[in-house]
């Protein structure tokens, strides 16, 4: 049986991660059982590996990208802090949240967060444009070996012939965010998470 | 030091007077005295009594009911009629499926205990231990003198004899060609009656009047090594299952010799076909993997393809007085046991199932399906789709592959000229 205080979470902790994500506090607990129950090198952080090994992720044809959206630059490891942060921008929008004062900072939440971490699931190379290269690796992921190079880089071209405005070829944020205009991303970017 | 030696000595003799005559006596001739009812009459009253114990009580409560409640919406749906192209939206189905999986997914938490709505007073359940009353903590200390002072030496020494019986016991019927089959039969009833004692075991059978018959085959979900006595507590079973090493390894050789018990590498697909040829007129037990006692996972189909009168067994445990799952890849069965002996009992309900046959037309896989659902409904657990094989490979890359083609079929419309469209468009 042990002792599980190494394991256990401050009370100070819990204060700053519900500022920082919003969530609840039985949320945070909830979660972070879950956050030790994937850590199976129980170091307190979670590796790339410890997120394949759950295989519903793992037949994902987006795993990857899901997985790597928890690792900031040249980590391989993320604390409960970070894995709290990634998940927070898939809270549902509370309709209290939805007026709330424009003085602290933009909830993770929010829509345009939402539309933020979408693109850099496109982005990977960070340059705040996804490119024609990077939509086909996406579309690759999503379609595996069912559509031609051909067929698929003609998808990509008219996708991005559709978004590009300035015409670099590439789409940035703001066309993203446009092209979005009409999708319900509050809906579909969001996990109902039970209180 | 002579005096302590021989107080101890008649203290010993006593206690193993007692056991004999309270436990292997009964054991033997298949009779219960009572005890373990009164003891888990004690058992249920006290964990209702205690405060905190029963009320749920955030922080010290496990969750049960789940973090998040899943968007079931497929693919398809969220598509419509409306298009067959890609669109950057695609992403969000497959990233929020991804979350989702992060958060909560059925297997994982499936392989991991049982979690508790209520604390049973055991430490291992209660991950955020904290401090909650005076009484409980007493209560609670009570608990660990008498699961580790008073019952599990009790349970040691039982599970040593049930254990040793079981071994000597088979391997000399094995050497008695005769009267083999009524001997065996016997050893492994008493053997595991003792063993069923040691972790003060309750079992109750419910509809024995579809008690599997001879020549038929027996399949039930599979839990842990238990299961295996438990089953045979009621009628003796030649059994199919995994080979293990270690001390399940010498149980399973020793065995073997009295029962044609089958024992094969999960690795080996050779010895299914001798588990084919050996079984005729046998009752045997096929095993699931092993699973946490909420859901039961994808049958191997082995056993199906046989044909003839399956009878299914759904054993489901009580996880108020202990948890009977064994993660093979966490625990070794010592550590296993020594984690059920300290706990306060196994308690656990056996369905047998009216018998069911394979219909005209019927696939083994299907035929499978229908019998893991029908134990699935009995022993209320839930139903999982995916192999239990999971647990330790790696999945199947063709989960993967089949919904990148559903995904495909949907942004191109028979794989059709689209393409001839994308360089008009910009003009």
């Amino acid at each position: 049986m042990g002792s599980r205080a190494s394991t256990l979470l401050r009370d100070e902790e819990i204060e700053e991660i519900k500022k920082e994500t919003g969530f609840s506090h039985s949320q945070i607990t909830r979660l972070y059982s879950r956050f030790t129950s994937l850590d199976k090198g129980e170091n307190g952080t979670l590796s790339r590996e410890d997120f394949q090994r759950i295989p519903e992720l793992a037949i994902n044809p987006l795993g990857d990208r899901i997985i790597n959206a928890f690792f900031s630059e040249g980590e391989d490891q993320v604390n409960f802090r970070g894995f709290m942060r990634t998940l927070a921008h898939f809270r549902p929008i509370e309709d209290n949240e939805k007026s709330k004062d424009q003085n602290g900072p933009e909830p993770l939440n929010s829509r345009s967060n939402k539309l933020h971490f979408a693109f850099r699931l496109y982005d990977l190379d960070k340059d705040d444009k996804i490119s024609r290269d990077e939509l086909l690796q996406v579309l690759r992921m999503m379609v595996g070996v069912n559509i031609s190079d051909e067929q698929l880089g003609s998808i990509a071209d008219r996708t991005i012939q559709e978004a590009d405005q300035d015409g670099d070829s590439a789409i940035s944020f703001t066309e993203f965010v446009k092209v979005l205009e009409k999708v319900d991303v509050e809906q579909k970017m969001s996990i109902r998470f039970l209180h | 030091m002579e005096e302590f030696g021989a107080v101890a000595a008649a203290v010993l003799s006593v206690w193993f007077t007692l056991v004999f005559t309270l436990i292997l006596m009964p054991s033997m001739f298949g009779v219960s005295l009572g005890i373990s009812e009164i003891y888990m009459k004690i058992l249920v009253k006290t964990l209702e009594v205690t405060p905190g114990g029963k009320k749920p009580n955030p922080g010290l409560c496990l969750y049960f009911e789940g973090i998040i409640q899943r968007d079931e919406t497929t693919m398809e749906e969220i598509a419509g009629l409306r298009r067959v192209n890609f669109e950057l939206s695609d992403i969000f189905y497959f990233c929020k499926k991804g979350y989702e999986a992060i958060v909560e997914d059925e297997v994982t938490q499936r392989f991991s205990s049982e979690e508790l709505v209520s604390w049973n007073l055991l430490t291992r359940t209660n991950v955020n231990f904290h401090y909650i009353s005076l009484r409980l903590t007493i209560v609670w200390g009570i608990g660990v003198l008498v699961r580790y002072c008073l019952l599990l030496p009790l349970r040691i020494a039982l599970a040593a004899i049930g254990i040793l019986s079981m071994i000597v016991g088979t391997t000399l019927v094995g050497q008695l060609p005769s009267i083999k089959n009524w001997l065996s039969e016997l050893v492994h009833l008493t053997c595991s009656r003792i063993l069923v004692r040691a972790l003060s075991g309750t079992i109750y059978y419910h509809n024995k009047e579809n008690k599997p018959q001879k020549g038929g085959i027996c399949v039930a979900n599979h839990t842990s090594p238990i299961d295996v006595i438990i089953l045979t507590n009621d009628g003796c079973y030649a059994m199919v299952g995994q080979a293990h090493g270690g001390l399940m390894g010498v149980i399973q050789r020793a065995t073997v010799k009295a029962c044609p018990h089958v024992w094969f590498e999960r690795s080996e697909m050779k010895d299914r076909h001798l588990v084919t040829k050996r079984c005729d007129g046998h009752l045997w037990a096929n095993a699931s993997t092993c699973i946490n006692n909420t859901s039961v996972m994808m049958f191997k189909k082995g056993s199906f393809e046989i044909g003839g009168t399956i009878y299914p067994v759904a054993i489901k445990y009580d996880p108020q007085f202990g948890d009977a799952f064994w993660n093979s890849s966490k625990y070794s069965i010592v550590s296993y046991l020594l984690r059920i002996m300290t706990s306060w009992a196994i308690v656990c309900h056996v369905w047998y199932l009216p018998p069911v046959t394979r219909e005209e037309g019927e696939d083994a896989v299907h035929f499978a399906d229908r019998v893991k659902s029908s134990i699935a409904l009995r022993g209320g657990l839930t139903e999982l789709p995916w192999d239990g094989g999971l647990k330790r490979a790696k999945v199947k890359s063709t989960l993967k592959e089949e919904q990148q083609k559903n995904y495909s079929k949907m942004i191109v419309r028979n794989g059709s000229a689209e393409s001839l469209s994308a360089g008009t468009e910009s003009d």
